[in-house]
């Protein structure tokens, strides 16, 4: 089935979302959607998909004008969405989530699993999905999980199929894995759109890509015929330095030394298993793994927000294993939060009010029990301007900033203090590009001026970008080791260690 | 209201979140109360006599002000208490318990240094039962932070405890009035009392200095919550546990603290009612307030200004049903339902935004 987009046109009060867009979906065919945070791509395919009903403009189906009132009718129609978040129930089997909402039953509302399952099956065989249809979906892997949800699009004879931001949460053997299908349903015969802002991935299964800019579609194009420089360029609007100056690599005394640390889960599981590592000033360890590997713990106990059950963490010589978050803040020990709606800001707080969350103790900002807000309006006005946070004012709630002004919000309040090791968790995880350049910027700049820093990032294109050395976690082990500067330091290595081959 | 504080005008949402919802839900309440009255045969005349006794009483005259305010103190307090809890995400549903325990702290302390000076028995009794209320809520606070235990269900438990612990405090001989045989303590004695304020212009006047002692309060919790570091501890912890944590903040000590506190303003409510309107314990004596606290709190958003406003509101419904019942003959209960029907309109803003819609400004479409 062929899916046009004529003229559409998304306005919500006076901000004008998407703004006379062109899009053709073809059957047999890969449409690349590029574009930045906040360009417009998601709206655009809400409208497609049903959500939103479009200011201006019609959806053409098989060159018929439709209407749709409803995500239902959109189903119904054949256009099925795979979101980036999953909507998955996950103590329930693979089977009964794709069934769910159109449960095959028989007489007295029961619920028939035999068919059902039988269904499932046969179009997970047909697309090679390999999914086995009685499994509890909380026991699947990440990448399976994702297939699910195709699967649950498929059962619902879906022949426009929109994928969002599909490769987020996996490695880059998953990433390949999950291209297999992506061709596959192609070659069957489907439509598909692949929403992305990854220049490679874009690349290598668009078989046509289309960029949208604020609102609108501002470049066409042939992936055999563009470079990676000319999609950020048009992404962006302007052209993009990937390459950050920085000053030669000339690591000193080791800053963090953390020997045989094993760290628990709330449930008594391992989820740091025996790790030692050091980072010493003026360098950038990068630590590669895929989420869930024990990245997260491990930065919660040098951060002090998990117990230690065993092992051993010195900053500068002194042991912090047991310190408490506050006395390490107060050592110059910054973190970065890998979540920052969750634990990065307050998004219903100001923007002062979150820039002093960890320091509105300081003597700086509080004579006896009070805040003196009017040095805090003062202070974060200087880092808002110094950081190059766009924000209308301080007295801005941050959740009305960007995802990249949140991001800048926190990145200022813990580099704008003396600091001497860096903790950064996904630093940049879902930005768009100026925002994350900058922030790659700070980083270098901390390290140039002989901070130690510690990255967890499961994108391993930052990985590469930054790191001075990279250590790989899998299982709450470091399973390997790569010194950035090696010839031999490659993506795929590294790939393979995350997922468990030892390189 | 926290952006006000940063010099920024109230927005239009603003103010219909806090003012236009509270009135409709207001109006809508009234209506839905006379409809009640219609299905239970009451003729349109009594209705209407109702609603005009209710005003009347409530705010018709000096006494009915004077029941007004006298109503409205201990649930300004205990409501302060809950709303300092709610900000910092706690859901007390314990006020009721402190209550009682503040109060009877307050009448044996009270009665036990009968002989102090007024100026220093009068304040140490008020201190008591804060002190016991605190104490009494910790408890709930305690279990939350060392062992997870919610403190809904904890302080639900509590409150039915304070309740038999009352009932035996009364029967023991040092607490029990002498020569009574039903439950019932010694008197607050004389200079312990909170003074009455209008006693001169009519002996009957019952308003008492517990006025000043919850604007007071209103106007510490203010400062705590805007002001202090312990207040935007209170706020971060409320707002989201996780980026307090992350920022180094104790939650656990947050947790005790800010029930601790939100014990000792219930508990100063109670003191209030001892010291000001009874001048003994009895049982039952807490009268639900603590639970009509809780409706004060979420109908001021918790903000002090809010409690403030909605503790009068409370007050003026609870003297002007008294009035009702009085002039017109319709039972007091009405008030109960009305005062469930604001909280319910009040919960439910797009209901009220539904009925009224030509109070609020038009939602943009799919935004």
């Amino acid at each position: 089935m062929q899916a046009e987009l004529r003229n559409i046109t998304k306005r919500f009060g006076a901000t004008v979302a998407n703004e006379a867009v062109n899009l053709t979906i073809r059957p047999g065919e890969v449409l690349g959607l590029l574009g930045e945070n906040g360009a417009g791509k998601s709206t655009l395919m809400n409208v497609l998909c049903g959500l939103y009903a479009p200011t201006a403009g019609e959806i053409v189906l098989d060159g018929k004008p439709v209407v749709f009132d409803g995500p239902g009718d959109a189903i119904r129609a054949g256009i099925g969405m795979v979101h980036q978040h999953f909507m998955l129930v996950p103590v329930f089997t693979v089977t009964e989530n794709v069934v769910l909402g159109e449960e095959p039953v028989g007489p007295v509302d029961h619920l028939d699993r035999k068919t059902a399952r039988a269904k499932v099956a046969e179009i997970s065989d047909r697309y090679g999905l390999h999914v086995d249809p009685g499994a509890l979906v909380e026991t699947l892997p990440v990448g399976v999980q994702q297939r699910v949800e195709i699967l649950k699009v498929l059962f619902r004879s879906a022949d426009v199929l929109i994928l969002d931001e599909p490769t987020a949460v996996l490695t880059p053997q998953e990433v390949d894995e999950f291209f297999k299908i992506v061709r596959a349903l192609r070659d069957a015969g489907k439509a598909l759109v692949f929403i992305t802002h990854k220049l490679n991935e874009i690349l290598e299964i668009a078989d046509r890509i289309s960029v949208i800019r604020r609102g609108k579609i501002v470049g066409e194009g042939d992936p055999k015929q563009m470079t990676r420089q000319d999609l950020a360029e048009m992404m962006v609007g302007h052209p993009v330095d990937f390459r950050i100056k920085r000053a030669e690599f000339a690591p000193k005394e080791v800053i963090l030394d953390v020997s045989g640390l094993t760290v628990l889960r709330a449930n008594r599981e391992v989820a740091v298993n025996d790790v030692s590592l050091n980072v010493r000033s003026g360098e950038i360890v990068g630590i590669a793994g895929v989420q869930g590997n024990g990245q997260s713990a491990l930065i919660e106990a040098l951060t002090g927000l998990r117990p230690v059950a065993a092992g051993r963490v010195t900053f500068d010589g002194t042991d912090i294993t047991h310190a408490s978050v506050r006395a390490r803040h107060a050592m110059g020990i910054a973190h970065i939060p890998e979540d920052r709606q969750r634990r990065g800001l307050i998004v219903n707080f100001t923007v002062a009010e979150n820039m002093v969350l960890d320091s509105y103790y300081d003597r700086r900002f509080s004579g006896g029990a009070a805040i003196d807000w009017a040095r805090v309006r003062q202070s974060t006005a200087e880092v808002v301007e110094a950081y190059d946070v766009r924000t209308q004012s301080v007295a801005s709630a941050a959740g009305t900033l960007s995802g990249g002004n949140q991001q800048k919000l926190v990145v200022a309040r813990e580099l704008s203090r003396d600091t001497r090791l860096v903790i950064a968790g996904q630093p940049t995880r879902g930005l768009d590009v100026g925002s994350i350049v900058y922030i790659h910027e700070r980083l270098i700049a901390a390290r140039d001026e002989g901070d130690g820093i510690l990255m967890v990032s499961s994108e391993l294109d930052e990985i590469l970008a930054l790191s001075d050395r990279i250590l790989v976690m899998f299982k709450g082990r470091v399973v390997a080791e790569f010194d950035a500067y090696a010839e031999d330091t490659d993506k795929r290595r590294i790939g393979l260690a995350m997922a468990g081959v030892a390189a | 209201m926290d952006k006000a504080m940063h010099g920024r005008l109230l927005g239009r949402t603003e103010v219909e979140d806090l003012i236009i919802v509270p009135l409709f839900a207001f109006i809508a309440a009234l209506a839905l109360g006379a409809l009640t009255m219609l299905a239970t045969r009451v003729d349109l005349a009594t209705i209407g006599q109702s609603y005009v006794a209710l005003l009347h009483g409530s705010v018709g005259s000096l006494n009915a002000l004077s029941e007004t305010l006298t109503a409205a103190t201990p649930l300004v307090l205990a409501g302060l208490g809950l709303a300092l809890g709610f900000r910092a995400g706690l859901f007390n549903i314990g006020a009721e318990g402190q209550i009682v325990i503040g109060g009877l702290a307050c009448v044996i302390f009270a009665f036990s240094f009968d002989g102090l000076p007024g100026v220093i028995l009068m304040p140490a009794s008020l201190l008591a039962g804060a002190l016991a209320g605190a104490c009494y809520a910790s408890i709930a606070g305690y279990l939350r932070a060392a062992t997870g235990a919610h403190e809904v269900i904890s302080t639900i438990m509590l409150n039915l405890i304070s309740y038999r612990l009352l009932d035996y405090a009364l029967r023991l001989p040092y607490v029990q009035k002498e020569g009574r045989a039903d439950p019932i303590s010694k008197s607050v004695p004389e200079a312990a009392e909170l003074p009455r304020l209008l006693t001169a212009l009519d002996p009957n006047l019952r308003v008492h200095a517990g006025v000043f002692l919850a604007l007071l309060a209103v106007a510490l919790v203010w400062w705590l919550l805007f002001r202090a570091k312990l207040g935007f501890e209170f706020r971060a912890s409320g707002e989201n546990p996780d980026a307090a944590r992350y920022a180094g903040m104790n939650a656990g000590l947050i947790i005790v603290l800010a029930m601790g506190l939100a014990g000792a303003l219930a508990g100063l409510a109670g003191a209030n009612q001892v010291m000001g309107v009874l001048g003994r314990a009895t049982p039952g004596f807490s009268a639900g307030i603590g639970f009509d606290a809780i409706a004060v709190a979420l109908l001021g958003r918790s903000h002090p200004v809010g409690v403030l406003l909605a503790g009068l509101l409370f007050g003026a419904l609870e003297a002007g049903g008294r009035q009702m019942q009085v002039e017109a003959g319709v039972s007091i209960d009405l008030i109960g339902i009305i005062q469930a029907l604001i909280i319910v309109f009040i919960a439910a803003p797009l209901l009220v935004r539904a009925l009224f819609p030509w109070g609020f400004r038009r939602k943009r479409a799919g935004s």
